[in-house]
């Protein structure tokens, strides 16, 4: 993608990152009646996080057998309610050990 | 009356976002590495962290514009991932000085992510114009000054290195949907859902044009909308359940 159109992209997610945040505090104001609606609007982050994560996280480090140590110490680690920084440096340093072994 | 700046408010504001600006250097760290990495100079890694002021959403979207995917695919995956914003819009609205003005109100709502609205959620009384705008100072200057150094120091890492930070951003995806799955049953399906249909869409041949940003979009949606029918949430459980999201 030349660097024009990349700043044209940037510009478009600014926009669509701020209209949510700004329309119910600028126009809106009143509230969302159903409750399915709310729901999935409360479920949203949770889905999106999970298949934004699933199943990329085994392709991020160039080495599948690394990755994938590195994600069951970063499920370990999240399971025993780890910080969000902690979980992300075990899981680095899990990638960086594994993969210096292999290699 | 309400004065139009308060320096006390402001204050009280600027400490709150403090622990937030320090949690987001590492993440936007990892950001302004990824960016770089991937080939866009250091300005515009920064420009994507002071205009879109979120992790999942611009982490997608440049990951996108890396690949070189069309306009469309790029706007609709940030628009979903960034919709439940929305959400804590709406309660923020009905919690904040009915007085604010319509420029502070936009100003006030740039601010608004995950965190910021936790804290924000947690004090008592109005919520004042100044002391929203010393929120959201600190987490904006954090968000950016980690996204340079992590744009900056990019070449200097190791490949070995630098291969490995790749994982930093997944690690912190599951570390924050884990703690509450393990709370919530409902969340715990939502999430399985979704990670169920996205493997699906990768893996099995037949789905092979949908493209990466289009499969998130469907798992999500999907998800989010299948656990809404099976386990809609009650009143009053609303507040808790956003409060526990630590994404930004």
């Amino acid at each position: 993608m030349s660097l024009q159109k990349a700043f044209v992209a940037i510009i478009i997610m600014a926009l669509v990152t701020y209209i949510p945040r700004v329309m119910p505090l600028a126009i809106f104001r009143k509230e969302i009646k159903s409750k399915y609606i709310k729901s999935f609007l409360q479920y949203v982050p949770y889905a999106v996080l999970g298949a934004l994560t699933f199943p990329d996280i085994f392709y991020s480090t160039g080495n599948l057998i690394t990755a994938i140590c590195g994600t069951i110490v970063a499920l370990i680690l999240s399971y025993k309610e780890k910080s969000l920084v902690v979980v992300a440096i075990g899981a680095i340093l899990t990638v960086y050990i594994t993969g210096l072994m292999i290699l | 009356m309400r004065k139009r700046f308060d320096k006390k408010e402001f204050v009280h504001g600027l400490k709150g976002g403090m622990p937030i600006a320090i949690g987001y250097i590492p993440v936007s760290f990892t950001f302004g590495l990824m960016a770089v990495s991937g080939g866009l100079p250091v300005w515009m890694a920064v420009f994507i962290s002071l205009t879109n002021l979120t992790s999942a959403g611009q982490f997608a979207g440049t990951n996108l514009i890396i690949a070189g995917a069309g306009f469309l695919e790029i706007t609709l995956t940030t628009f979903i991932i960034n919709i439940r914003y929305m959400l804590m819009s709406l309660s923020l609205s009905q919690r904040i000085d009915k007085s604010m003005t319509l420029g502070e109100r936009l100003i006030a709502a740039f601010g608004i992510t995950d965190e910021t609205f936790a804290v924000s959620s947690m004090e008592a009384g109005i919520l004042t114009y100044s002391y929203l705008l010393g929120l959201i100072l600190g987490p904006i200057v954090g968000w950016s000054t980690g996204t340079l150094l992590g744009a900056l120091i990019s070449s200097a890492l190791p490949v070995s290195l630098s291969g490995a930070m790749g994982i930093a951003l997944y690690g912190m995806f599951i570390a924050i949907i884990i703690p509450p799955a393990k709370k919530s049953k409902p969340l715990a399906y939502v999430i399985l859902i979704s990670v169920a249909i996205a493997c699906i869409l990768k893996y099995i041949p037949l789905f092979s044009i949908i493209s990466a940003g289009f499969r998130v979009i469907i798992a999500t949606i999907l998800g989010a909308g299948i656990g809404a029918i099976l386990f809609p949430i009650e009143e009053n459980s609303k507040e808790e359940n956003i409060k526990e999201g630590e994404t930004i």
